[in-house]
């Protein structure tokens, strides 16, 4: 099970921040800046994994935001990366061509979408065609449910 | 200004964040953020109201703000109005904020609620979805129990659409997590089971995590899913890769499904009925052969993919550990990855193999790749992949590799990274203890490891080196040749200088016929160190100085001059001080024949298991816990074994100076007292001088440093009295109330101390009495609970403050509300302060709040109780602990210990019926962790051996340590 997944970037901004588990705000801000400082000080052509506490991390780079998941120890590290990965292809399949802007003038949706695939910390729905239709069909929605709405229902 | 603005932009927000993003400072940063805020309330507060989508942006904006790392005091209520909106876009925000900043206020959740309740009932998909998720996010125990029976038949209805299923089976997994004794188990179980036929793989994916979880729990009721699980693999490894549609990762079919499946399988052994397993042997087979087979795609995703389900397949082997045929091909597999250019695969196939390397079938497999793996050690750039280097070493070393594992270890250790040097001083100490042939071999490992990473030796790998040394005596005149020659060098580490002179104290008589070691060579080989130490290490030396005094007769005089100097006499130091004082007047009035007796060769130590490998275990844990309570643990334990209980809670609280030396070689037990007692005859002397506190007399070995700071020789008037300053930690008084709620806490002579506590899942109220003894009124009583460290997030406390003043003879009561939010180790500890007669008093006591205390009992059959034993088998999972009975080995004391303790005691479970078996769940605020017990006596040899398995190992590991102290 994921416990946390965050996306920051080379400068060491936090851009998203998804928590699976239950702590306190004061907790979240020390993993956060230790995670970002550790990952941010790993050398090049080392491998995605860090141990840390109990549980491993997990994180890879696209350009300059890295996205990094705390996972527990019995977890699929392999898979994670690639749990990674499509979420970068949904965010690009739903902004085109996603950059780092997209994610902070539009943080909500991005929220939207992370929450379409994972849910509980446990992948929900890896197809990218359903998550893709979901997304685009709550954006549909915004006009037609609000139409249907406020219509008169007599 | 945004690249895109998808779906309905929010332009307010967009300028807002924009204005952020121009902030040239933090300053301006805040300055705009105020100036935000200040809006957003004065709209949120005026008199007109808003529109739907006027309060979304300002939420949005509120979100935002709070992502940035700013605090949010308001705006949640604007947020459950949301919720009630018909607008999907409004709703969503609402459900976005609340998910992000869950706040426990009752008032509130029962709003979010009600929203929730709504959305669900609702039969819209998408809003149904939007409330699971949101259930999901919060996970608190207020929505479990409004929601953990409606969401079950959600999940099994037959109308209900797959997206729902999917949120509804992972919510239901999350509140199970959280919240397990709510989630209601019955006939919608067996549906569930059935979910695996689902003709859409994301239903199926969702479900076989909820499954998964569940039947780590109930694996009896879960029976099912296994044969379901190998023919849903099976027909996804053998598909074509076209056959998933969008199911299909770069090639690879389906592989979170098939990951997802090959763990559940592993919550099983391997399948009874042979055709299930002969297929899930086809599987697994098919999956290693695919490994071979040429890419199907150069992306790194296709790889991984592919990968990451032959790592999985390789767990399920691993964990079946029954097919030799697989393991071995398993183990070439990973072979294979050792060399691969993939830095990720050399990673994982390290990792993988430490698992493999214990297993029978797969071990001499493993050990053929030993040079790849020190080639990696030396090679690899990247520090995960060396410790995961390290670490295989460690699990493939046996008899037949150890001298070259650790020679390599050795090797690495001089250029190791600091991170991990620690670890790897511990490894090498356990292997060259265990693997040992040649002690002479084993003692200069370790000189060696004080060498090169003196730093990072810890006190137990030194200590096990003198216990070692002490108890062989086949290598003392080589221990104590080999340490005089490496004192020799002119920069050496100070733990050297303690190891050398704790040798030389015991053994240095053994060189001394050797010219270039006389006597008088050694002492000022030591003493030309001695100024350059810590103050810990210089008493250790004083020590080894008074003994040298009875080994060699002959520089005396010169050790006495040393002794009478003033650095010694009057050091600024109150222990240097008195061990100086001691040691001078003890050589000068006790006659040869008393020196002889009392500062005797150290007797053997007791075997016992090396504190090393306890520490390594803890290392590797998640909460470490500091050393000195490690130690001052084991001394405790030492003390219980040697005096009646009573006494030792006396003198425990008595004891009025916290001791900064920690225990060597927790030598204040028993047989030290025996052996150095005083023989009747000449003794008036030694009784004269120790006069009420014949324990004392064990402080004369060099090593006995504890004992010098308790019970003081001949200077109890030195020692203030004055109860001010007075720290009462001992651990006694935690492990005395470890299996009993109610008693007398703490006593001195102005006042008592009372408990009545009780506990209630991960809740628990204590009553504190506190009686005033005197006649006299104590004043400006003012108490304080302090959760140290890590605690404070372990648990949380909660007392009103008692009346400043408490008359003569009176008793005041405060209550303690307690809540265990996680597992943690430490005692909170409750300080008190007060004047008496004008003096301020101030004492600190640790709180019985142990994690025990939040024990539910769970009452099970023997087979349940064995298949969940089997479960739990990861070596993490386990802790055992052999030790001698401290107390009459009594059956129904005993039992009723065990109760007493907090678990069920499962009758007619063990098949020896002279055992104990126990079983519970420790309820905390974030887990519950299901723990069983078996505690073997064992009459004969008064020893017994307890053994705990949970699904967390620090939970283990400190239930282990608390019940092992009551027997």
């Amino acid at each position: 099970m994921m416990h946390f997944m965050l996306l920051f970037s080379r400068q060491g901004k936090l851009r998203l921040q998804k928590w699976f588990i239950a702590i306190g705000e004061r907790e979240k801000k020390k993993i956060i800046r230790e995670m970002t400082q550790s990952v941010l000080a790993r050398q090049p052509k080392t491998c995605n994994f860090m141990d840390w506490k109990d549980l491993k991390i997990v994180y890879k780079r696209y350009a300059s935001l890295y996205i990094c998941c705390g996972m527990e120890d019995q977890d699929n590290e392999l898979l994670t990366i690639e749990i990674i990965h499509r979420y970068v292809e949904l965010l690009d399949t739903y902004f085109g061509n996603v950059c780092e802007l997209d994610i902070i003038f539009n943080f909500e949706k991005a929220y939207f979408i992370l929450d379409e695939f994972l849910m509980g910390g446990e992948v929900q729905e890896t197809s990218k065609l359903s998550v893709s239709k979901c997304i685009e069909e709550s954006d549909l929605m915004q006009e037609t449910m609000e139409e249907y709405m406020s219509k008169p229902a007599f | 200004m945004p690249a895109v603005s998808k779906g309905d932009g929010m332009r307010g927000l967009a300028v807002f964040i924009s204005d952020i993003r121009n902030c040239k400072s933090k300053e301006a940063e805040i300055k705009r953020i105020n100036k935000e805020l200040a809006n957003i309330r004065s709209k949120f507060k005026g008199d007109k109201a808003l529109d739907g989508y006027s309060k979304k942006k300002y939420v949005c904006k509120l979100l935002f703000i709070f992502l940035l790392g700013h605090d949010i005091d308001f705006g949640h209520m604007e947020a459950v109005n949301l919720l009630s909106s018909n607008r999907y876009t409004e709703k969503q925000i609402g459900y976005l904020f609340i998910s992000v900043l869950v706040n426990s206020n009752s008032e509130l959740i029962r709003l979010i609620n009600n929203g929730i309740k709504n959305d669900l009932a609702s039969r819209n998909p998408t809003f149904m979805n939007l409330a699971l998720h949101c259930i999901a996010n919060v996970g608190s125990r207020e929505m479990a129990e409004a929601f953990t029976a409606d969401i079950p038949k959600i999940l099994v209805a037959g109308d209900t659409m797959d997206s729902v299923k999917q949120s509804a089976a992972l919510c239901l997994l999350r509140l199970n997590r959280t919240s397990p004794d709510l989630v209601p188990m019955g006939e919608w179980t067996s549906r569930v089971v059935h979910l695996l036929n689902d003709q859409h793989l994301g239903v199926v994916t969702a479900a076989t995590s909820l499954i998964t979880t569940l039947a780590q729990k109930n694996p009896e009721e879960f029976k099912t899913s296994v044969s379901l699980a190998v023919s849903r693999l099976s027909r996804i490894v053998t598909s074509a890769s076209t056959d998933l549609q969008d199911y299909t990762y770069y090639f690879v079919p389906a592989p979170w499904l098939s990951v997802k499946l090959l763990r559940l399988l592993q919550c099983y052994p391997p399948p009874e009925d042979g055709a299930v397993r002969g297929r899930l042997t086809e599987c697994l087979e098919t999956i290693l052969n695919k490994a071979q087979e040429p890419p199907k795609s150069k992306k790194v995703q296709h790889s991984n993919a592919k990968n990451a389900v032959l790592f999985e397949a390789i767990s399920l082997i691993i964990h079946h550990d029954s097919e030799p045929n697989l393991l071995v091909r398993a183990c070439n597999q990973l072979g294979q990855f050792l060399q691969h250019r993939e830095t990720n695969l050399r990673y994982l196939a390290l990792e993988s193999m430490c698992t493999l390397a214990s297993s029978e079938f797969s071990h001499e497999a493993v050990k053929t790749h030993i040079e790849t793996v020190i080639n990696a050690l030396k090679t690899e750039r990247d520090v995960s992949v060396r410790q995961r280097a390290v670490d295989l070493l460690y699990a493939m070393c046996d008899r037949s590799n150890a001298q070259q594992i650790v020679a390599e270890m050795l090797n690495y250790l001089e250029t190791a990274d600091y991170s991990i040097r620690e670890e790897i001083v511990l490894k090498v100490a356990i292997l060259a203890e265990k693997y040992a042939v040649d002690y002479t071999w084993y003692v200069d490992t370790i000189l060696n490891l004080i060498r090169i990473a003196g730093d990072y030796v810890s006190e137990e790998v030194w200590y096990r080196v003198i216990q070692i040394v002490i108890n062989r005596d086949d290598v003392q005149g080589y221990s104590a040749k080999t340490v005089f020659e490496a004192l020799q060098a002119p920069a050496c580490h100070e733990n050297l200088l303690k190891v050398g002179g704790y040798i030389l104290g015991e053994f240095g008589n053994l060189i001394a016929g050797d010219p270039r070691s006389s006597p008088l060579i050694q002492f000022n080989l030591l003493h030309s160190k001695f100024h350059l130490c810590s103050v810990p290490t210089r008493a250790l030396l004083l020590s080894t100085y008074i003994k040298f005094v009875n080994l060699f007769p002959e520089i005396k005089a010169t050790i006495q001059d040393v002794l009478r100097s003033d650095s010694q006499l009057r050091n600024a130091d109150v222990e240097l001080q008195q061990r100086a004082v001691e040691y001078l007047r003890l050589s000068s009035i006790a006659s040869t024949d008393i020196l002889a007796t009392v500062l005797e060769e150290m007797p053997p130590f007791p075997e016992r298991e090396s504190s090393i490998l306890t520490k390594l275990k803890k290392k590797k844990g998640p909460g470490k816990v500091p050393d000195v309570e490690e130690t001052k643990k084991e001394r405790n334990s030492d003390m219980n074994g040697s005096t009646e209980p009573a006494s030792v809670n006396s003198s425990a609280v008595t004891m009025s100076t916290p001791s900064t030396s920690t225990d060597l070689l927790g030598l204040g037990s028993a047989p030290v007292l025996n052996s150095v007692a005083p023989p009747s005859a000449g003794g008036s002397l030694l009784v004269d001088v120790f006069s009420d506190n014949s324990p004392a007399v064990a402080s004369l070995a060099p090593s006995a440093e504890e004992n010098f700071s308790s019970p003081r020789i001949g200077s109890t008037d030195v020692v203030s009295d004055d109860p001010a300053a007075a720290v009462h930690d001992a651990d006694e008084l935690v492990d005395k109330f470890v299996c009993k709620n109610n008693g007398v806490l703490f006593e001195n002579q102005l006042m008592q101390i009372g408990l009545k506590s009780e506990f209630r899942q991960n809740l628990g109220r204590m009553y504190i009495f506190y009686g005033n003894k005197t006649s006299t009124q104590f004043q400006s009583f003012l108490t304080a609970v302090i959760c140290q460290d890590a605690l404070k997030t372990q648990l949380n406390i909660q007392t009103k403050q008692v009346d400043p003043a408490v008359d003569g003879g009176a008793q005041v009561q405060q209550i303690l509300n307690i809540e265990c939010v996680s597992d943690f180790v430490e005692a909170p500890i409750l300080n008190i302060q007060f004047r008496y007669g004008g003096a301020l008093q101030n004492m600190s006591v640790k709180l019985p709040v142990t994690l025990n205390k939040f024990f539910q009992p769970t009452e099970m059959t023997s087979q349940d109780f064995f298949q969940r034993w089997k479960q739990l088998a990861a070596p993490q999972q386990e802790v055992q602990k052999i030790f001698k009975a401290k107390h009459p080995m009594d059956t129904e004391v005993t039992k009723a210990k065990i109760i007493g303790f907090g678990v069920a005691l499962l009758d007619m479970v063990d098949p020896n019926p002279s055992n104990f078996t126990g079983a519970g769940v420790i309820h905390t605020k974030n887990i519950q962790v299901g723990c069983l017990l078996r505690l073997e006596p064992n009459t004969q040899a008064q020893m017994y051996r307890l053994t705990l398995r949970t699904s967390r190992e620090t939970v283990s590991q400190r239930l282990c340590e608390l019940l092992s102290e009551q027997f």
